[in-house]
């Protein structure tokens, strides 16, 4: 076999139905965003609860939020997807019920965002709390000697700095999302990982289905850096050398 | 609902033989990677424009795409590329093993090349200087007076990769390599006993990678003693 390469393939129909290879992949594509957009909200608002609470004077708050980051750090992604997918619902008697029944899809999907979505708080928490540590000290005596309560001296004062300081990290974070995701093709969800794949073995056109899958997640990996960027560049802090020092 | 953990004891003569793997791969593909990390790195900050641009696309597309694709890519066409460069009749037949073995290789290689990068763009520009001045080579100052001080400075966190990497080998379950997750999952889906068995996996990788980057971070604070 020589390495003739055929790009019309993508054109090519599907046999046994009306579409077209190309059309697999978009909804390879369809399936990781969804499931990329959903994981990260939920990410990015447990993240940021669990690493302030990791930054305050209760210590049972961060004995909490440290056990939190630690146990989804140090356990394989690929192993969370096994235990969210198998092994959870045997605990939980009515998710098991609606499990049986649901659609495997709804089931796959369900499953995957659970698990990127607190493998990603741990890692979001984590930047969130080197965001808040790394503000001066004197931020948050400023605040108490104002008379703020603690809730309030993080809601004006803290989180609304941290949150600017980690938005490049949390830049690598969502493109860290973005590629995590292809691990739900070990549970069956048909991302675009997967459809590249099952492209791949249906035609035995690997390399242009290996190729059309690796362009795409660069152009969604650039877009989500693109879109970041310009929600830093609104954000900075003015005075800063981000924000263009004065 | 029974469980039955004694599924484990059984097992675990075959989960050991996958576990021996994953600590192979893990420890070949990272001193692979960091054999060639450097190398990348050096490429990266070499004044010939040609080799830097060539070295920085190598670690940005490996970077910006999923290791399960990079696994599939290696797996599914190297076979064809050896077969077109060696002109044999068939495709070699690598097995799964050699294929990750080579993957993680050269994917991690792309990680470690930025760590090695920032290791050596921490060194003071002074010691090149100085080791130019003494008129050691190109090769002779990277190699005596560098490239030692960026690996020191950067064991804490190549340890860190290191472990992350331990944890990411598991992925070689889809190209169905037998490692210590992978066994497992096999036992589990034989005798259905998922729950035993994944609980079991995570149970050792959380007491595995705990301790270690416990272990990291204990030798971080007392480097940073001695600096």
């Amino acid at each position: 076999m020589k390495f003739d390469l055929d790009w019309g393939v993508f054109f090519h129909e599907i046999p046994g139905g009306g579409d077209r290879y190309a059309d697999l992949l978009v909804s390879g594509v369809a399936w990781t965003l969804a499931v990329s957009a959903s994981a990260w909200v939920i990410a990015l608002v447990l993240g940021s609860v669990i690493g302030t609470i990791r930054t305050t004077d209760r210590p049972w708050m961060v004995s909490l939020g440290d056990a939190w980051v630690e146990l989804f750090r140090n356990i394989p992604l690929l192993v969370q997807m096994f235990l969210w997918y198998f092994v959870v619902p045997e605990f939980i008697a009515p998710l098991k019920r609606w499990l049986v029944q649901a659609d495997p899809a709804h089931a796959q999907f369900v499953a995957a965002v659970l698990c990127l979505a607190l493998f990603t708080s741990a890692r979001v928490a984590e930047q969130v709390r080197a965001g808040i540590q790394s503000l001066p000290r004197g931020q948050r005596y400023a605040g108490m000697a104002l008379g703020l309560t603690q809730p309030q001296v993080y809601g004006f004062v803290l989180l609304p700095m941290a949150f600017r300081i980690v938005i490049p990290p949390l830049t690598s974070e969502t493109m860290n999302l973005i590629k995590n995701s292809s691990i739900a093709l070990t549970i069956g969800l048909a991302e675009l990982t997967f459809r590249s794949r099952e492209m791949g073995e249906y035609t035995f056109r690997f390399f242009e289905a290996f190729s059309a899958a690796t362009l795409i997640y660069i152009a969604i990996a650039m877009t989500a850096n693109r879109v970041m960027a310009l929600i830093e560049r609104k954000t900075a802090v003015p005075g800063t050398i981000a924000g263009g020092g004065k | 609902m029974s469980f039955d953990f004694d599924v484990i004891g059984r097992s675990l003569p075959y989960l050991w033989k996958g576990f021996l793997y994953t600590v192979e791969l893990t420890a070949i593909a990272s001193l692979g990677g960091l054999f060639f990390g450097t190398l990348l790195a050096l490429g990266r900050l070499s004044p010939i424009k040609p080799l830097a641009m060539i070295a920085a696309g190598y670690v940005n597309l490996m970077r910006s795409i999923p290791l399960v694709l990079v696994l599939f890519w290696f797996f599914f066409l190297m076979p064809q590329v050896l077969q077109l460069a060696t002109g044999g009749e068939r495709p070699p037949q690598i097995g799964a093993e050699r294929t990750a073995i080579i993957t993680f290789i050269m994917f991690e290689a792309s990680y470690f090349c930025e760590i090695m990068r920032a290791g050596i763009q921490s060194i003071a520009k002074g010691q090149v200087d100085s080791a130019y001045a003494l008129g050691l080579s190109y090769g002779q100052s990277m190699r005596l007076v560098i490239l030692p001080q960026a690996l020191r400075n950067m064991i804490p966190v190549l340890l860190t990769q290191t472990i992350i990497l331990f944890q990411d080998t598991s992925l070689v379950y889809v190209i169905s390599a037998t490692d210590f997750t992978g066994a497992a999952s096999k036992i589990a889906q034989r005798d259905g006993r998922l729950v035993e068995m994944y609980l079991f996996v995570a149970v050792v990788y959380f007491v595995l990678c705990y301790t270690l980057s416990y272990t990291v971070k204990l030798l971080q604070r007392r480097i940073a003693v001695i600096r």
